[in-house]
């Protein structure tokens, strides 16, 4: 399998996973959810100075329907995840790499 | 496993805010200039399939669920430190945009879910890969395994966290009982996650997988071309 088709199929495995199969990932309190209530330190808790965010919570405020929402929020987070995490290593990598792309950028 | 604001004190969560900040760094200058053709795209790839899997929370036992943390899988199939940044990418994320982790507890979920999961599970699994057979199977025992332990060693950076700047008063010995036991249950769903996709990659391009590079420098060569599938 050729590099391109790897990354095009993982791609859309990953789009697929974050759109559609999260809709029936559980909603019950993670691990440390669950020991903090249990142990009695859940309360201490405070709301994330990003609750306001429109993708707080993984769905995306102002879609009614849940699917749609939940699927909304996790295409946009493989999208951004994929453009920083895509970003950030294109800016590390081996200065011969990027001759090609420097180059054209400039041109 | 995501820390809220609230739990741990300022003190603590500016420490480890500098710990993940200064190992973040280190990560950048190792990586830089070192990631060939083949590992750079494998780096993005790998932090959007995190993401992914990181929203897909599984039932562990009656009212709890547990989600794969990734640091393991991201060191085993594109290196610690290409992993490191990729972790830091998808938790930076989650906490900036998706509210998932407190931003001020951001330098203590980089630690927990990002240091220790992706520089413990490289260490475990090189260590393991040392007495494993050197065969796609004895790559999928380890990256398994490796991942597993991650998850309990995560929820003792909380509990070490707790006991230096707990905003509660409950004692550190319960924490780390509570913790470490439902862990080990999340740990499970790790390492069977993580095995699976280091072998779906092992059994697609052999020579994606950084950790295996070592291991199987002939079937590199020859998987590619013929597509046998073991």
């Amino acid at each position: 399998m050729s590099l391109k088709k790897f990354i095009i199929i993982v791609s859309l495995l990953c789009a697929f996973l974050a759109a559609g199969v999260s809709f029936y990932a559980s909603a019950d309190p993670d691990g440390l959810e669950r020991v903090a209530h249990d142990i009695g330190f859940i309360d201490d808790a405070e709301e994330s100075a990003t609750n306001g965010s429109p993708l707080a919570g993984y769905s995306f405020a102002g879609i009614e329907n849940e699917r749609l929402s939940v699927a909304v929020a996790g295409l946009t987070g493989v999208a951004v995840t994929g453009l920083f995490g895509v970003g950030l290593t294109w800016w590390v990598r081996k200065p011969q790499d990027t001759s090609d792309e420097v180059d054209t950028s400039r041109g | 496993m995501h820390i809220p604001d609230g739990f741990i004190n300022a003190p603590v969560s500016l420490g480890a805010g500098i710990l993940a900040a200064g190992t973040v760094a280190v990560a950048l200058k190792q990586a830089r200039g070192k990631l060939d053709n083949q590992v750079a795209p494998m780096a993005g790839l790998a932090a959007v399939f995190i993401f992914a899997v990181q929203m897909l929370n599984f039932p562990i036992v009656a009212g709890t669920s547990g989600h794969l943390l990734g640091g393991a899988l991201a060191a085993i199939l594109i290196g610690r430190w290409p992993g490191l940044l990729a972790l830091t990418v998808v938790l930076s994320l989650q906490a900036l945009i998706f509210a998932d982790g407190g931003l001020s507890a951001l330098g203590l979920n980089l630690v927990n879910m990002g240091v220790i999961t992706v520089l413990g599970g490289w260490f475990i699994f090189r260590g393991m890969t040392k007495v494993m057979p050197k065969s796609h199977l004895g790559v999928v025992i380890a990256s398994g395994l490796a991942a597993f332990m991650t998850v309990p060693l995560s929820a003792l950076g909380f509990v070490v966290q707790y006991a230096l700047g707990g905003t509660g008063i409950f004692e550190t010995a319960s924490v780390l009982t509570a913790m470490v036991g439902v862990h080990v249950l999340i740990g499970i769903g790790e390492g069977i996650i993580t095995a699976l996709t280091v072998s779906a990659v092992l059994a697609t391009r052999p020579d994606l997988v950084y950790g295996a590079r070592e291991l199987l420098p002939k079937a590199n060569l020859t998987i590619k071309n013929v597509e046998v599938q073991s």
